[in-house]
């Protein structure tokens, strides 16, 4: 019982991790029909802008307190990343909008490379420590489960993050806009609205937070390397995909899902394989559920559009 | 009358709308058979129930005295129904020449070791695929297009070349959806010659247009479809007077509520 | 063979024949000219090939049938790891190597039809996802099944595979001649695998012109007219895969037995999207652009290794930029910058999918 429930715990912070970087990716399929690869990347990005902001703060003002720090970290990563899904949105993907259809896909695999091996130059190939700002410290066990504040942080800090979207998207004018250049560019364009703007946009929340993701993501471990946004954003998008693409709600859902799967998958899996498997299968399960529900039920758990676009 | 085509009962929802209820249909062979009725009456989806892009809810097709296999397009062509798309869809890339002979694939038998090895009967049968595929580019008549990619052809020779292509598949009963659309009067008099040509030559035509002229001259009987129901049937002159007809182009239900 | 001539710049278009036999020469020219450079020239020859041969492939599955396969070094992985099985110390198996390949493409195709039939419905961008992920898959059981029973030996990988020995004859031994005249065996090795290009260019040529490749078109450009002519849509994928996948089992093959040893390194998704951006970058869907895309794409890291390095160390003291990270940099570039300056590719060679000389007695013509 207390496994499950402590499974249950890491299943739950991952998972609201996998969530916010899947909101990217549903807002951008949703307004696009294009699997943004490099949004996986820019998790990496934030995490690393995040690290050098630290590293450089930690030298300039030794006595600063951990909240400050964290805080002036972020506020240089969601900028920088901010910038990152503009400029590719802008230079690269605006103009592959009436492309055959294959060809925004590959760029976006290009950018992705891209990003990697920029970050590989900038960074190295080594993995770096990346200061635990947030207490890695188990607080007083409940029922046998530890919790770390880190833990806690990332688990309320996304849900407000997702709460806020919630009601951009829902409940203000650049919402409405979104969802009426989803539903149709050229009508939305009609209608006076700047589906140029909002399609950039789109990109630039995304990015912001992707940023945020990063920097939990990589508190979380206590590590940050340049390809450590690749498998978290397949993961996402397996998220997405499951919750429905297109659909918030149903990215989160999907995140939290996934993450769940994968915390019971890896703590499970020698039982229930007979010790066959262990837990370095991990990342297959992702893959696994992203087959499955695309073969069976391709609108995911909550999702009302059906995908069958090329 | 000797039937080649029957529709027994068919009905196809989506979701709360019913496209087709309880539609029954007698084509025989050798007929032009027209398919006429308002916008979103159900012809294009009777067309796709049958050739096999979608299942039926209801209902069956007996073709040439053997039920129809739903729901499996390559099966339905085989049998030997040919269909063209009311927006045309040609294999962009290919020359006209190659779309009509990727519409001979289902006659041909070559397998991939036959083709790895190039035996004499995988060369002779790519040598009259080839021969063929011209031969139906000069029955529609645009045989001097045999090496342009069908992206670049006009719209009405892509309209012909849709033909040529259903017509490689070496149809009993071609289903020609809209044909004529989008055709000026010089290209819609050809198009009339051709059906009729293809006719004469004992292919049976099933046509779904909205040129009613066209409709009339050529068709020996039509049905008409109203919201999903088949709300008249017989020659044109007939059909023309129907008052339900009149009703549903004009406005109106359907009065034969199932 | 005729695509590969009329690609050829200047004398392509003016006269095809020359064109052609200009190629011949250059393939068997290739490896005396590089080798004036230094053995390692030819090495990279040799390795060059085996891309040819894997972007071949993958362009049957992309380029001639348009399915987006990310995870086709799989195909690669499962080639070479039957070869290491079959032909290695691991579990002391040394079967002939004329065992070896067709078992090796065969599992290869078997992977193909494994990994076809689930993902038959998904199209474009998911079928590229679920394909990626089916590669990782393949590459993390290549990492972990050293446990509980050994079968791939982990991350270590496999060492010492048998050379390539035809009918008694060891390509990894230098061939004496005479006394003081012996042909290295990377020479040997680089005209057998252009024997085997060569080959794989006649089969795919074949196929391009025949109901299958018409059909692979058809489906390419419009799935639903394809099945509306009769075109049985999901053999047609099935095929697809597994012959794209036999190439790539073949390549693996060759790959294991000519570098001798095989690890899970060897098969990361770089190596899948290498491969795509090779076909992208010659031109997606006809064979003169998969070759030229893949020679180019393998052979400029290599000549970059050569040239940067020392340039760096001149320059600034140090390397800054390792030939493994311009590698990375070059392939991501290539890939977005065709994309946005010139999608068809290289070479957008109009593919040939008839014999129009069938109809000459009509006056049809080129």
């Amino acid at each position: 019982m207390e496994i499950f429930l402590q499974q249950l715990v890491n299943g739950l912070v991952v998972g609201s991790v996998y969530a916010l970087v899947a909101l990217g990716y549903t807002m951008v399929y949703g307004i696009l029909g294009l699997i943004n690869f490099a949004h996986g990347d820019l998790v990496m990005v934030g995490a690393m802008v995040a690290l050098q902001t630290m590293l450089f703060l930690m030298g300039a003002a030794p006595g600063m307190s951990p909240l400050t720090m964290l805080t002036l970290s972020l506020a240089v990563a969601i900028p920088v990343c901010m910038m990152l899904g503009y400029t590719m949105e802008r230079l690269a993907y605006r103009r592959l909008r009436n492309a055959p259809r294959l060809a925004p896909l590959i760029t976006a695999i290009g950018m992705s490379f891209l990003l990697q091996t920029i970050a590989m130059i900038l960074w190295g190939r080594n993995y770096h420590t990346f200061p635990q700002l947030v207490s890695t410290a188990p607080l007083q066990p409940v029922a046998g489960v530890f919790v770390t504040p880190i833990q806690v942080t990332i688990v309320v800090g996304s849900a407000l993050i997702m709460a806020a979207l919630i009601v951009l998207v829902t409940k203000t004018r650049l919402g409405r806009a979104m969802r009426a250049t989803a539903e149709n560019h050229r009508v939305a364009a009609l209608m006076g609205v700047d589906t140029n703007l909002i399609i950039a946009l789109t990109f630039v929340i995304g990015a912001a937070l992707a940023a945020v993701a990063g920097v939990m993501y990589a508190s979380n471990y206590g590590i940050a390397h340049y390809g450590m946004g690749f498998m978290p954003g397949l993961k996402a998008f397996t998220a997405a995909v499951l919750g429905g693409i297109g659909n918030l709600g149903g990215a989160m859902l999907g995140g939290i899902v996934l993450g769940l799967v994968e915390s019971f998958g890896a703590g499970y899996i020698e039982h229930m394989t007979f010790g066959l498997l262990n837990s370095s299968y991990q990342d297959i399960f992702a893959f696994i559920i992203l087959g499955l529900v695309l073969i069976f039920r391709p609108t995911g758990l909550l999702g009302e559009r059906v995908s069958d676009r090329a | 009358m000797i039937t080649l085509l029957e529709a027994r009962h068919i009905d196809k929802r989506f979701g709360g709308l019913k496209a087709l209820s309880d539609v029954s249909l007698t084509i025989g062979k050798g007929e032009i058979y027209g398919l006429i009725g308002p916008n979103g009456a159900g012809k294009t989806t009777l067309f796709n129930v049958l050739s096999g892009a979608y299942a039926p809810d209801g209902g069956e097709f007996v073709f040439n005295g053997a039920a129809l296999p739903s729901a499996k397009p390559h099966l339905v062509v085989a049998q030997g129904i040919a269909r063209t798309f009311q927006n045309i869809r040609l294999f962009r890339e290919l020359t006209a020449l190659e779309n009509v002979m990727a519409g001979h694939h289902i006659r041909t038998k070559a397998s991939v070791f036959g083709i790895l090895v190039q035996n004499k009967r995988t060369r002779e049968e790519e040598r009259l695929t080839t021969e063929r595929a011209y031969e139906l580019l000069k029955y529609v008549g645009i045989e001097r297009f045999a090496t342009v990619t069908a992206k670049s052809l006009s719209y009405g020779d892509q309209r012909r070349l849709e033909i040529a292509r259903a017509l490689a598949t070496e149809p009993r009963l071609l289903a020609l959806d809209e044909p004529a659309a989008g055709m000026n009067a010089t290209e819609t008099a050809q198009l009339k010659l051709l059906i009729e040509q293809i006719r004469r030559d004992g292919i049976t035509v099933l046509l779904i247009e909205h040129d009613v002229k066209l409709v009339m001259g050529l068709c020996d009987r039509v049905a008409v479809l109203d919201f999903g129901c088949k709300i008249a049937e017989g020659i044109p002159s007939v059909v023309q007077t129907d008052e339900a007809v009149i009703n549903a182009y004009l406005g109106g239900g359907c009065r034969y509520e199932h | 063979m005729n695509e590969l001539a009329s690609a050829v710049p200047w004398l392509g278009r003016r006269n095809p024949q020359a064109a052609r036999w200009l190629i011949v020469i250059v393939a068997i020219a290739a490896p005396l000219v590089a080798v004036l450079f230094g053995r390692t020239w030819v090495r990279v020859l040799d390795f060059a090939l085996l891309y040819v041969m894997l972007a071949l492939g993958l362009n049957l599955v992309v380029g001639f049938a348009g399915l987006l396969d990310l995870g086709y070094i799989a195909f690669y992985a499962v080639g070479a790891y039957t070869a290491a099985f079959l032909a290695s110390p691991h579990f002391g198996v040394h079967l002939p190597f004329w065992i070896v390949l067709p078992v090796a493409a065969g599992c290869a195709a078997l992977a193909g039809i494994m990994l076809g039939f689930p993902v038959l419905r998904l199209r474009g961008d998911y079928l590229a996802i679920v394909t990626l992920g089916f590669g990782e898959i393949v590459r993390i059981f290549l990492n972990n099944l050293n446990y509980p029973v050994n079968i791939t030996n982990g991350p270590q990988g496999i060492n010492t595979l048998d050379p390539l020995v035809l009918f008694g004859w060891d390509l990894s031994r230098n061939l004496e001649i005479t006394e003081n005249l012996s042909i290295n065996s990377l020479f040997l090795y680089y005209y057998f695998f252009l024997a085997c290009v060569a080959g794989s260019i006649v089969f795919i040529q074949r196929l391009q012109v025949s109901r299958v490749g018409r059909a692979w078109a058809a489906m390419r450009d419009d799935e639903l007219a394809a099945k509306a002519i009769g075109i049985n849509t999901r053999n047609l994928k099935l095929l697809a895969f597994s012959l794209g996948a036999t190439f790539g089992g073949v390549a693996g093959g060759l790959f294991g037995a000519f570098q001798g040893f095989v690890s899970p390194e060897s098969f990361s998704l770089m190596e899948s999207i290498a491969v795509l951006t090779m076909v992208v970058f010659g031109g997606m869907g006809n064979v003169a652009g998969a070759i030229v895309g893949a020679l180019i794409l393998s052979a400029l890291p290599e000549i970059l290794r050569h040239l940067a390095v020392p340039l760096q160390q001149t320059l600034f003291g140090t390397v800054l930029l390792d030939p493994e990270v311009l590698r990375m940099l070059l392939l991501s570039l290539a890939m977005i910058l065709m994309m946005l300056l010139k999608p068809a590719g290289l070479i957008p060679a109009h593919a040939r999918y008839s014999h129009v000389e069938h109809l000459k007695r009509h006056g049809v013509s080129r």
